[in-house]
């Protein structure tokens, strides 16, 4: 086995400082072409469990290192200097990185940037793009697809031992996104969504590995043992119901994550402190599976508080 | 003048946000002039206020034509401004890329919503946008190529450009996109700064408003701008900077240049030596200058709009 961290991006800030953004590539001993696989995480800086993915992959190849018969790239921060100042977007431009694919090398710095890392995931022939859900809700392992690319996508999806695949009608916004630039030029890119942000979920991420290492192994890449993965929940049979908070206030959960609601059962309820009233009850519209919950305690008019999977 | 609530948004211990319109005039919906959407839109709030003193005055002349009206909602966005945040104060959205709205969605969503069923049937839509890169603009006039966009009446604001932007993804859930779709002739004026009050661009800002409102006969007035230029957004030459350092600039916006032309140099930050000297790629006019102290390696440092006027 061969391994390698090299730096994809170096750009220089005002003082002194570059930015650097690495890749580590761990690949068999071979004269061919060998299938490649690239794990990405850290778009979004306040988005953490993919950091224990990472950290689980490469020291899951290197216990075994005769069983890597491919390539596998760990890219772990895409945007380094987010990750390491607690900032979702890009520090400095108050930009979200992922609306800046697939760039253009002639554009503002963050386009240049974007441009670069097209290039060096192009002709992967899976790339992983972990997310985790933001401060405000948590969520379960779940994939991510857009309508057309589903027929592509849905076969990879279901390797890597996520509990639900949510297939969404096609949204121009996210056009600008790395999984839709990458799979737009034929380059499969799963995006996947899990926990909650600024926290490591260890759970996730070892359901996750094992996913990856099953998904590794189905393209050639890992000859050894695998774990057994489970068969996702696909959002097509099913429809996701919204539940938002219709009015300020805090918000207490009354149930747990993953919990089977029936139709009527309060998902939990807005109180006021001040008059130290409750203000409303959230109730469940439908049986389902309580798959989005909400994290941070103080809701808007508006604020996201759970989603359901309908039976 | 009328001051009209527009939408409410209530909130645990702030006092509820209040979106206030304010109207000039009776009739029909002529055109509707929004300013702040984001936290840091000062000068976007500020020409609106002159343009809700300067509309008063020429209301109190009865010089609004007949049957017409003016909405203006100088700030959608109070929220974040006050606790000087550019995006939503929470969830850190931007209201600019909620647009239709959905008044059953996430809060902002429903901020556009509230909003945009108050604004949608106007026939024109002004909006006072800013960039996300920190700058100084010659001021000009962005229309979106959607189809139905209208160039011809963009050249009534008198000012420099008109500059037509082929839309990217993230651009169709703007007010601007939106307006659009839903009829309005919708038009972006940029002023020369965002997060600064510049009284002169603001007095100019305010007279090309006048300058399209006259044009139109919506207002009877004398204001008249310059002959605009109409030029697509590819077209202006980026000068980049090699290397990090202090930006010291030496071009203005809306300064003629020749080719070769010093334009700005890049100093070392710790040691004063000069890196690099950014010169004019060809003859032309300054349109933008970064306006921050420090530029990373990369930095579009100037836009030059090529050729002469
Ligand atoms: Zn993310």
């Amino acid at each position: 086995m061969n391994e390698r961290i090299e730096s994809i991006v170096a750009m220089k800030l005002p003082a002194e400082e570059s930015v650097r953004i690495f890749r580590h590539r761990l690949t068999a001993n071979a004269r061919k072409r060998l299938p490649r696989i690239a794990i990405v995480t850290g778009i979004h800086g306040d988005e953490l469990e993919g950091q224990f993915v990472c950290y689980e992959v490469i020291s899951r190849i290197k216990a075994h290192p005769e069983c890597l018969s491919g390539t596998v790239d760990v890219y772990p921060a895409l945007n380094p200097l987010g990750i390491d100042t607690l900032t979702r977007g890009i520090p400095g431009f108050d930009l979200d990185m992922n609306r800046t694919f697939p760039g253009d090398v002639n554009g503002a710095v963050t386009e240049q940037i974007a441009a670069k890392i097209i290039v060096d995931l192009t002709g992967s022939d899976l790339v992983v793009d972990i997310h985790a859900s933001n401060l405000f809700l948590r969520e379960i392992p779940q994939i991510r697809i857009s309508e057309s690319t589903e027929p592509a996508l849905m076969p990879y999806a279901k390797l890597l031992n996520v509990d639900f695949v949510w297939i969404h009608a096609a949204a121009t916004v996210l056009e600008s996104t790395l999984a839709h630039s990458l799979n737009s030029i034929g380059t499969k890119t799963l995006v996947v969504e899990m926990g909650v942000g600024m926290r490591v979920t260890q759970e996730y991420a070892h359901q996750l590995t094992d996913g990856i290492f099953n998904a590794m192994k189905a393209l050639g890449i890992w000859t050894g043992e695998v774990a057994p993965v489970r068969s996702p929940m696909i959002s097509a049979a099913h429809e996701v119901e919204f539940l938002n908070a219709p009015c300020c206030g805090l918000f207490v959960p009354g149930v747990e994550h993953l919990h089977r609601m029936k139709a009527g059962e309060a998902v939990g309820s807005i109180l006021d402190p001040l008059k130290g009233t409750e203000v409303v009850k959230i109730l469940a519209p439908c049986d389902g599976l309580l798959f989005t919950l909400r994290e941070y305690p103080i809701v808007d008019e508006g604020s996201l508080i759970a989603r359901i999977l309908r039976d | 003048m009328e001051r009209i609530k527009i939408f409410e948004l209530k909130s645990l211990y702030r006092e509820s946000m209040k979106v206030y319109g304010f109207r000039f005039g009776e009739g029909e919906k002529t055109v509707c002039i929004v300013g702040a959407m984001r936290g840091n839109e000062v000068q976007q709030m500020y020409i609106c206020s002159q343009l809700v003193k300067a509309l008063g005055k020429a209301e109190r002349a009865g010089k609004i034509e007949k049957g017409k009206s003016i909405l203006v909602l100088p700030n959608i966005n109070t929220y974040s401004m006050n606790i000087e945040k550019r995006f939503w104060p929470t969830d850190n959205t931007d209201i600019n890329r909620m647009f239709p709205g959905y008044s059953l969605g996430e809060t902002t969503q429903r901020v556009a919503a509230g909003v945009f069923e108050e604004i949608k049937d106007y026939r024109y839509g002004i909006q006072f946008a800013s960039f996300y890169i920190p700058g100084m603009f010659e001021p000009h006039v962005k229309v979106m190529e959607t189809g139905y966009e209208d160039v011809e009446t963009a050249k009534l604001f008198g000012l420099p450009y008109v500059v037509i932007r082929h839309p990217r993804p993230y651009d169709t859930a703007t007010l601007n996109y939106n307006w659009q779709i839903w009829d309005t002739k919708a038009f972006s004026l940029y002023a020369n700064r965002t997060d600064r009050v510049d009284e002169t661009n603001a007095r100019r800002m305010v007279k090309s408003v006048f300058s399209f409102l006259g044009s139109l006969g919506i207002v009877r007035c004398a204001a008249k701008g310059v002959r605009s230029r109409v030029v697509r957004d590819d077209s202006f030459v980026a000068v980049k900077s090699a290397c990090g350092g202090v930006l010291l600039r030496l071009a203005k916006t809306e300064e003629t240049v020749r080719q070769d032309q010093v334009l700005a140099r890049i100093s070392d930050s710790f040691t004063g030596e000069i890196l690099q000297t950014l010169t004019a790629p060809c003859d032309g006019k300054v349109f933008f200058v970064h306006n921050e102290p420090l530029v990373h390696e990369g930095t579009v440092a100037y836009r030059i709009m090529p050729g002469e006027e």
